[in-house]
Parts: C-alpha cells; sequence; structure tokens
C-alpha cells in the first residue's frame, strides 16, 4: 500500500489529486446532485485503488543483489548477532564487522517506540566489542535483513554469518547475493 | 506515519459524519436560513492555502538543492500565507452573523473549520519554528529531515481544507 504521506513530494503530489477530484465533483454535483454523489463515490474509490494497488516505486521490484566490493586477498565477514548474543566464532584472518539488529515487535515497529530495544541492542553490541577487540561492531535497523543490506553497502563482504533463529537466516538468504551460512 | 493518517481520518470522519446526518438524515437546509456562508471569502482563503503549498513544495526542493536562501524565502512565504488564512477565518467567524447557538448548521460549521482551523494553528507553530532554525542555518542539503516533515504536515493540512471547503461551502 502507497503511503500518500511518506514524503513532502509524495503528500504535494496527493494535495493536487485531491484538488482534481473535489473540482470533478463540484462540476459535477452542479449538473445533478445525484451524478455529483456518484462522481465522489468513483472518485473516493479511484483513490482508495490508487493508494491500495499502485505500488511504492521500485517495492514491486525484486531486491538487487549486492555485489561485494571485497579488495583482493582480503575476507571480510559480515556476522549478523541479535541482542542477547554473547560471543560469535570469529574466522581466524578475516576482517570482521558485528551487526546487532535492534529487533522490535510490530507494534513497537509501528509506534516507533524502538528506544528499550534499541538500548538493547546497543548493550549487546557493546559487550562484543569488548570482546572482540579486532571487530568493528555496530548496531542495525530493527529487521534484520535490512540492517544486513545497511551494512553491505558500506561493507563489502564474502560472507554473512547469522547467530540468530532460522526465519533471520533465511530472510537474510533472500535478499542478499552472497553467501549467508549460520554462525 | 499510518497510525497519524488513521487518527486524523476518525477524528475528522466523526466530525464530517455530524455533518451529513444533519444535512443529509435531518435534511437541515444548509446553510439554514437567513444565515449565508462566506463563500467568496472561503474561495480565495482556498487559494491563499494553495499557494503556500507550493512555496513549501518550493522550500524544500530548493534546501535538497543547497539553495538555503531559496528554503528561508519559501518558509517565510508559506508562515505568511498560513497566517493570512487563520487570520482571515477568524475574522469570518467575527462577521458570521450566527454561532453556535443557533442550530446545527452553525455547530457543525464551526466545529468542521475550526477543527481544521486548529490544525493550521499547529502547521504554523511547526513553520515558525522550522523558519527560525532555516534563518540560524540549521538545515543544509544533507540535513533537512525537519523541513521533509513539516511540509508533509503542511500538505495534510491543505488536503483537509480542500475537503472541508467542498462539502461545507461549496456543496
Amino acid at each position: 500500500m502507497r503511503n500518500p504521506l511518506r514524503s513532502e513530494g509524495e503528500a504535494y503530489r496527493l494535495l493536487w489529486i485531491v484538488v482534481g477530484g473535489a473540482a470533478v465533483i463540484i462540476a459535477a454535483a452542479f449538473v445533478n446532485t445525484w451524478l455529483g454523489v456518484a462522481v465522489a463515490v468513483i472518485a473516493f474509490g479511484a483513490l482508495g485503488w490508487w493508494l491500495m494497488k499502485e505500488p511504492v516505486p521500485g517495492a514491486a521490484d525484486p531486491p538487487k543483489p549486492v555485489a561485494s566490493g571485497t579488495p583482493p586477498g582480503t575476507r571480510r565477514v559480515l556476522v549478523v548477532a541479535p541482542p542477547g548474543t554473547e560471543t560469535v566464532a570469529a574466522p581466524d584472518g578475516a576482517e570482521l564487522l558485528v551487526v546487532v539488529p535492534a529487533l522490535a515487535s510490530t507494534r513497537e515497529s509501528l509506534t516507533g517506540a524502538v528506544d528499550d530495544r534499541r538500548h538493547d541492542a546497543e548493550a549487546t553490541a557493546a559487550a562484543l566489542e569488548a570482546r572482540l577487540p579486532a571487530a568493528r561492531v555496530e548496531v542495525g535497523a530493527d529487521d534484520p535483513a535490512l540492517a544486513v543490506e545497511d551494512a553491505l553497502r558500506v561493507f563489502g563482504a564474502d560472507e554473512v554469518l547469522v547467530a540468530g533463529d532460522d526465519g533471520m537466516l533465511e530472510a537474510i538468504r533472500e535478499r542478499v547475493a552472497i553467501p549467508v551460512s549460520r554462525a | 506515519m499510518y497510525l497519524f493518517i488513521a487518527s486524523e481520518i476518525m477524528l475528522f470522519g466523526s466530525f464530517f459524519t455530524a455533518y451529513f446526518f444533519v444535512r443529509i438524515v435531518n435534511g437541515t437546509p444548509w446553510p439554514t436560513p437567513p444565515y449565508h456562508l462566506p463563500v467568496f471569502v472561503a474561495t480565495i482563503n482556498t487559494f491563499i492555502l494553495m499557494t503556500s503549498s507550493a512555496t513549501m513544495h518550493w522550500a524544500t526542493q530548493s534546501i535538497k538543492r543547497g539553495n538555503v536562501w531559496g528554503m528561508r524565502a519559501g518558509l517565510l512565504l508559506t508562515f505568511l500565507m498560513g497566517l493570512a488564512f487563520l487570520t482571515s477565518q477568524l475574522y469570518e467567524y467575527m462577521r458570521a452573523g450566527f454561532n453556535t447557538s443557533n442550530g446545527a448548521f452553525p455547530t457543525i460549521f464551526f466545529c468542521l473549520t475550526g477543527l481544521h482551523g486548529c490544525h493550521v494553528f499547529v502547521g504554523l507553530s511547526i513553520l515558525l519554528f522550522m523558519t527560525i532554525r532555516a534563518f540560524r542555518g540549521h538545515f543544509s542539503a544533507e540535513h533537512h529531515h525537519g523541513v521533509e516533515i513539516g511540509g508533509i504536515y503542511w500538505h495534510f493540512v491543505d488536503v483537509m481544507w480542500i475537503v472541508v471547503f467542498t462539502t461545507v461551502y461549496i456543496l
């Protein structure tokens, strides 16, 4: 579903769509009241269809595979460690980035009340950073797959290791083109 | 954002339900004689508000391109037009010739337009802070989230006015 208030540009477009729709309804209502009602029903239906059916630009496209930009001779590993993870096994000789997604429930995501979840993730990240001094540890988005995508934009990893459950593993595997396995 | 939209739809929806009930189910003439709605002033106000949305869009597009003075001018113009809208609406209220004790029609009229006026007041407050921040150099091409969010709210307020204007004043 399209969010008509997703951005300032989208909201501005919605305004002109509503202005156009109102002009048509007014014109029809001046001809005949019931014609105006009919046009209003059609206009609201069309607006609802547009909001429900028209995909957000890019949303209908399959996610683009994220290519690794690893310099030759360097093995880079991205580790996804959910909050509460006590330690991760670091592959020998690899450059390591650990991402701790700030996992939140649907309700918390919808309401934006993710502060507590972010604090949990920050606590885990701090603990992992103390145990893995050679690794870089970051807090990621509340969606693990999105957190991995964000991390891969700045860290060209050869593989992703997931310390979470099977659902998390599969969700990440569907979104990235590089090998994903269990940590 | 979805929760905000849903809560606003329910809020305005309750007032519009009362409006349609009074006008269609009860069959109350709209406006009830001998009163008249100030359609001309409201039409001018509509053009002012639509223009203010254009200047708001200009401000946002300007700062996205790094044009700080374009953003400042756009925000200032938007604020002034919003202020003009609210001032003329208050003036319209004083000259309306009816008040809420005159029956269902004036009550619904003041509730619907007043509810929208409250939204304009909130929007003006946001715009005021945005304009002050813009002149203090708080926004740049990279950091302009405050302008974007304020712009979304302002366009939303304008969308609601188009709906209110069409139903209350025109139809």
